[in-house]
């Protein structure tokens, strides 16, 4: 019998942890197959953040470094600048990037940091208990956001890879979203463009991708997918935002 | 040996880093640290090395963890607000068991305090800094000859142990030129770093390396802090460091590092030439803390230091409760003179 | 034998240069020496000062409270630190710009007209090396020739014009009789 599908490589068979419905396994799927079918997995080494991904070491098939929340891409940095010729890569939630890591994200954009950075945005802390995050939505409830978040009180949600794009020394910036098998392929082309993008030496990479939080939105798998779709795909900029040829 | 320069202990410092194998080196400018980052800016490049000024002291920790993760010999400097800020690399670097050098060339604190020297970091570097159950070792050099050998020695120790090893300076040891002969690397046989990362393909057993400190199991983590307790008695017992000056004889002692116990060695002189007994024990490590130099029968320790008093709670525990420890400190970049400090022994012990 | 010498005056009088050819030159004949400068934002066009050692032995405190030799190329820093220095000690005052000069019963003042002499030389920058010309002949901590060694290997080779200013200035002031 002809096998048509095979789990990545690219993952161990350790079980995650995440949530029923959480998006966070798609997106470490996508990840394994793209360092799997690049034969990239014995010579990268990812770093995983503090948050829902913070055992993502665990999971993804390669060297791992856990950093302190918010750091990911400040270990990163040091990583490459040690190992140049290896594949460095950092999965990070919102809070962790967004929040309490804008400035080491920034800057190793600035920089143009030959690193890899996935930004996973489920509007929300997940890990510590549905908590508002930097990118959760006006109006949005949250435990820390009982009532909505208030534009008065708490300011709007910032929109990371439009951010980005702005920097002169990100090469390739990307916004997508997992709340389809469209939006899958498509997250899928642009994770693989940002990992070339590293090992042509152009720059800095970075993909946003939406992602959902169903535990901590109070919502069924199905329902949650259906939020990203009204809610957050209207909100945050999508698309190819900067690129290279 | 290396031919005699003059240089700045900041620059000493930078150069000693290079010299031992330093290949990266991660760090933000503070004044009186600045020469450490502005040296290495263009000598490490020419050394084959790797350098980044950070956006900031918190990034600079971070990166060193991430190079350090790699096994490559990395660095960081800063002076004490920066230390400061550096506390939560610090402790996940002691976390994950990762060796690295850290310097800070202390200023006055609390706050943005002043850019005189002071010693007022004490506590910061000896008893943790950062959250959780961990020790740095640290170092304390009082000449720039002795600031660049023991750069060169933190390397190995960071290597021997997989820990975090901090110089200590001040302001006046950073700024100071003195002359300096580097010496030749390490006669040391150092553990091979095969829990760095470098990508699995590299690792002879095929395995893949992870470096992290995150542990949601109870058990397993009591397991491994009592693994780090157990590292720390031994480096405890082995790595006791610290200078003697005529103590053979003496009846009185002055205890103080660094820069302190410089000036004690002239208040010494002087005191001898009056017939005072008086002897300096000059703590080099300050963690671990040399407990061995105090078996020593006197009639009292005076301790003195650039803070309000921090190290002295060492030296009374160290020395326990049969002899006086007394304190005399000066603070906000002052340093006390020889003539001060002779003052302070001849009152402290009622030898007027 | 050990020398503490203290050099103040105003940032950009190269008081710091003027210990460092001193510290260099006592390295080049394996002494032990130390140089410690002001630092931080009190370099920034205020008054500067540096502390220099010079000794056969180890030495113990590198900070120099009570100077052997003060050079004083500015009345706030005579004021501050006259008194200070030892019986038997020197005190080396630029006269061209230190115009109140006290009595020091303790020990010698000597007046070198530094910036006048220097400006003669075509350039008041190198006042501070006719200073040290005369620290040289009134004190036996190094030769004159020794300094003159240390100049050529502080200086940049293919500066030899800039050496050579400094090594007219020190022998003004070696020469001058105060």
């Amino acid at each position: 019998m002809n096998k048509v599908f095979d789990k990545t490589k690219g993952l161990t068979d350790v079980k995650t942890h995440y949530c029923p419905g959480c998006t966070h396994g798609i997106i470490h799927r996508i990840i394994g197959e793209i360092l799997e079918e690049k034969n990239l997995l014995g010579q990268t080494i990812g770093v995983t953040p503090v948050g829902c991904a913070g055992f993502a070491e665990r999971y993804f098939n390669c060297d791992m470094v856990g950093a302190a929340h918010g750091r990911a891409s400040a270990v990163a940095t040091g990583v490459k600048r040690s190992l140049s010729d290896k594949v460095v890569f950092t999965y990070q939630g919102d809070g962790d990037l967004a929040s309490i890591g804008t400035a080491e994200a920034i800057h190793s954009a600035a920089r143009g940091e030959l690193i890899t950075v996935i930004f996973v945005n489920n509007a929300i802390y997940g890990m510590t208990g549905g908590q508002m995050a930097p990118t959760t939505l006006p109006e949005q409830k949250t435990s820390t956001s009982p009532h909505g978040r208030s534009i008065e009180k708490a300011g709007f949600p910032l929109d990371m890879p439009k951010i980005l794009s702005q920097i002169e020394g990100a090469a390739y910036i990307a916004s997508g979203s997992v709340d389809s098998p469209k939006s899958i392929i498509q997250a899928k082309k642009y994770i693989e463009k940002a990992f070339d993008t590293q090992l042509a030496g152009k720059g800095f990479s970075f993909v946003s991708l939406l992602s959902t939080c169903p535990t901590n939105w109070g919502l069924s798998p199905r329902d949650a997918i259906n939020w990203l779709q009204e809610n957050m795909i209207p909100y945050y900029t999508l698309g190819e935002l900067k690129t290279w040829k | 040996m290396g031919k005699k320069q003059l240089m700045k202990g900041n620059e000493a410092i930078a150069e000693a880093a290079v010299q031992a194998g330093c290949k990266t080196y991660f760090g933000y400018p503070i004044t009186p640290a600045s020469e450490v980052i502005e040296y290495l800016s263009w000598r490490l490049s020419e050394a084959g090395g790797e350098f980044v000024q950070a956006e900031s002291e918190v990034a600079a920790i971070n990166m060193v963890q991430g190079s350090a993760a790699c096994g490559v010999r990395t660095m960081t400097g800063t002076s004490s607000p920066g230390m400061s800020l550096k506390q939560e690399g610090i402790s996940y670097i002691a976390a994950n068991e990762l060796p690295c050098v850290l310097i800070n060339v202390q200023r006055g604190g609390p706050g943005l305090g002043g850019l005189g020297p002071a010693q007022g970091d004490y506590f910061q570097a000896v008893k943790g800094g950062g959250h959780g159950d961990y020790r740095t070792i640290v170092l304390a050099p009082s000449t720039v000859q002795e600031a660049a050998d023991l750069v060169m020695e933190a390397f190995d120790l960071a290597d021997l142990y997989c820990n975090p090893v901090m110089v200590l300076t001040d302001g006046i040891l950073g700024q100071m030129m003195e002359v300096v002969q580097f010496k030749s690397g390490t006669q040391r046989e150092l553990p091979v770093k095969d829990w760095a990362v470098k990508g699995s393909a590299e690792h002879a057993d095929g395995q893949r390396r992870i470096v992290t400190s995150y542990y949601l199991d109870s058990e397993k983590f009591e397991k491994f802090v009592k693994h780090l307790g157990e590292k720390y008695a031994q480096i405890q017992k082995a790595e006791q460091r610290w200078e003697e000056y005529l103590t053979d004889d003496a009846e009185y002692l002055i205890v103080g590092f660094g820069t302190c116990g410089r000036i004690a060695k002239s208040t010494v002189q002087m005191a001898r030439k009056e017939g005072i007994k008086l002897g300096v024990i000059r703590p080099i490590s300050l963690w671990p803390f040399p407990v061995e130099a105090f078996a020593k029968d006197v009639k009292g320790y005076l301790t003195v230091e650039l803070s309000l008093g921090q190290m002295i709670e060492d030296v009374k525990l160290a020395v326990g409760d049969t002899t006086p420890v007394e304190f005399y400190g000066r603070q906000g970049g002052m340093v006390p003179t020889p003539e001060e400090l002779l003052e302070q022994v001849k009152e402290k012990f009622d030898l007027k | 034998m050990e020398t503490r010498m203290l050099f103040a005056g105003f940032g950009g009088q190269g008081l710091l240069f003027m210990g460092k050819v001193l510290a260099y030159t006592g390295m080049l004949l394996d002494k032990q020496v130390s140089w410690i400068p002001s630092y931080g934002p009190e370099m920034r066009g205020g008054t500067a000062n540096c502390s220099v050692v010079i000794s056969d032995e180890e030495i113990a405190s590198p900070i120099v409270n009570r100077p052997d030799i003060l050079v004083a190329m500015n009345q706030p820093s005579l004021d501050k630190f006259g008194q200070a220095v030892r019986s038997d000690g020197v005190i080396i005052v630029n006269s061209s710009i230190v115009k109140d000069v006290p009595v020091f019963s303790q020990c010698k003042v000597l007046q070198v007209s530094a910036n006048d002499l220097a400006h003669d030389l075509g350039s008041v920058k190198i006042a501070n090396m006719v200073i040290l010309g005369t620290l040289l002949k009134e004190t036996d901590i190094v030769k004159i020739e020794d300094v003159h060694s240390a100049l050529a290997e502080i200086i940049p080779a293919g500066r030899q014009q800039i050496l050579e200013m400094n090594k007219k200035a020190i022998q003004t002031g070696f020469e001058l009789s105060v």
